[in-house]
């Protein structure tokens, strides 16, 4: 290969990793198919592969790749077309649906783009097939990574990916950007979808390691790909909020892989550069006057970052950001939260009531750190044979293993 | 009278029950004039069920009827897609107190829709 040839490689390589994702959204629009786009879309890469090395790069690679997959396209269905009827005519209609169509401009493009982060991440999916299909097609990760990062076998999660396809397909779940009317609930469901793949990341809910840092990175890329698609308050209230729990992520686990909890961290192992990231962010998400959940909690976070040890934390300020998180989206697990403010702002007494009034409903009885806070506060209040029997409760609830570890620590530092 | 018969079968069995069979039978009911409305649904993985509390609409993958929740009515719908359905439906208004579960219809092989024969 030539010197030249290579440094077209290399650029088919870059156009690859910069805008496969982008020409696949267009391709999806165009073609109204998730499996025909993606065929096209490796058709046009590898015509590329071919064409480019001799012809040179095109002005406009996007447009390019774009035209090509169209085009590769139609002309399998209509290959195909010789042996079935039904797809003759569906090649003559996508060949007149796409004829006289100008080149997609930037706007398009991310209008496309946009139609996949928001069909991806319908709520008439379930939760886990948003979360495989969002990484799968608007990451761009393969089937095999997301296996791997969610523990799982390749085939299943291809199944999984494949089904959710055909929902798309069966159940006519629209390439769309939603209505202005719609919208605030379909972003909804496109947070969770972020955030359920970032906490994957940050506090897996089973297996050996604490954290899967892919995922975080991957949820947090995508965060701010959304922001600068749709810069909604709370849109860029979730960005901050993961910026902030990134920005711990060396301080959290001891070299041993046991979770520090956060009064314990060194601080000074912190990501500064992400905290003031982060902390911008949510002025930002908090001047727009549209507080919503993810905001308040990065607010409560960047309180957090702050300060320069638990003694020094604005507990007050964190316990008011609780109560208002409380009343626009009320959760037992913020309430749990809120406890352990409050214990820090008013003792562990105030703190116990609140927990024992929770596990008393029921709600969070089988939630390990639910256990885990009473044991915390009965060890503070003196109350040692409390705090063990909570301790073991929370043992025999926990799912990670550094979890485990780290809570028979506590039982044998007891006295 | 009109009455509403409502099929219920393992979708592992129905995959390879004969579609012809049923296009016939539709047909021969339809002659007769005793059919109204007749549809075959897609698998259940395509349903999405709808509930609306306190003015919040929530929008679910699958079929999640409460095992107390019993089949109280129906509507055929006409919508573009999945969306339009969704909202169409959220204003059914049993929706505040039970679910509404929307599943596409399936077109079968050779057969023109009840509306269309007569």
């Amino acid at each position: 290969m030539t010197h030249s040839g290579s440094d077209t490689a290399a650029a088919i390589a870059a156009i690859y990793r910069d805008e496969s994702r982008r020409v696949l959204a267009t391709l999806i629009r165009l073609l109204g198919d998730f499996e025909l786009a993606e065929e096209a879309l490796q058709e046009a890469f590898a015509a590329a592969m071919s064409q480019w090395p001799v012809d040179g790069l095109p002005d406009k690679p996007r447009a390019w790749l774009v035209s090509t997959g169209r085009f590769k396209a139609i002309d399998g269905i209509r290959r195909r077309a010789r042996f079935d009827e039904t797809l003759a005519q569906a090649a003559i209609e996508l060949e007149t649906s796409v004829d006289d169509l100008p080149d997609p401009d930037e706007r398009d493009v991310e209008d496309d783009h946009l139609r996949l982060i928001f069909t991806c991440c319908h709520p008439a999916l379930s939760p886990d097939a948003c979360v495989a299909l969002t990484l799968r097609e608007v990451c761009g990760l393969t089937t095999e990574e997301i296996a791997h990062a969610f523990l799982t076998t390749p085939s299943t999660l291809a199944q999984r990916i494949v089904r959710a396809k055909n929902k798309i397909r069966d159940a006519g779940i629209p390439y769309e950007i939603p209505a202005a009317a719609d919208l605030p609930e379909r972003l909804d469901s496109v947070l969770r979808v972020i955030y359920l793949v970032f906490n994957e990341g940050y506090s897996p809910s089973s297996g050996a390691a604490v954290t899967r840092r892919d995922l975080s990175a991957e949820a947090i890329r995508l965060g701010r790909l959304l922001a600068g698609l749709l810069p909604d308050p709370e849109v860029v209230g979730l960005l901050a909020l993961m910026l902030l729990h990134e920005s711990r992520r060396a301080a959290r686990t001891s070299v041993n892989g046991e979770p520090i909890l956060l009064n314990d961290q060194d601080r000074s192992r912190w990501d500064h550069a992400l905290i003031a990231e982060g902390s911008d962010l949510v002025t930002t998400a908090l001047r727009s006057g549209r507080i919503g959940p993810y905001s308040l909690q990065a607010a409560i976070s960047a309180v957090h970052a702050a300060a320069s040890d638990a003694a020094g934390t604005d507990w007050a300020q964190i316990a008011g950001l609780y109560d208002v998180l409380l009343r626009i989206a009320p959760n037992p697990v913020v309430e749990l939260n809120r406890a352990v403010a409050i214990a820090m702002r008013d003792g562990p007494a105030a703190g116990l009531a609140l927990v024992d009034e929770l596990l008393a409903r029921g709600e969070l009885a089988d939630y390990h750190l639910a256990h885990a806070a009473r044991a915390d506060f009965c060890r503070r209040l003196q109350r040692f044979e409390d705090a063990r029997a909570a301790c073991e409760r929370a043992l025999e609830l926990a799912r990670t293993e550094p979890e485990r570890r780290f809570l028979r620590q506590q039982i044998d530092a007891l006295p | 009278m009109r009455y509403l018969c409502l099929v219920y079968a393992e979708e592992g069995k129905l995959a390879g029950f004969p579609d012809e069979e049923c296009v016939a039978h539709d047909r021969a009911l339809r002659d007769n004039g005793r059919c109204l409305a007749s549809e075959a649904l897609q698998p259940v993985a395509t349903a999405t069920t709808l509930r609306l509390r306190n003015g919040q609409l929530s929008v679910t993958d699958g079929p999640f009827a409460e095992t107390k929740e019993q089949l109280a009515g129906f509507y055929m719908i006409e919508a573009r897609d999945l969306n339009e359905a969704i909202q169409l439906a959220s204003n059914i208004p049993p929706i505040r107190i039970g679910s509404v579960e929307v599943r596409p219809v399936r077109q079968l092989p050779g057969r023109q829709r009840a509306a269309d024969a007569v």
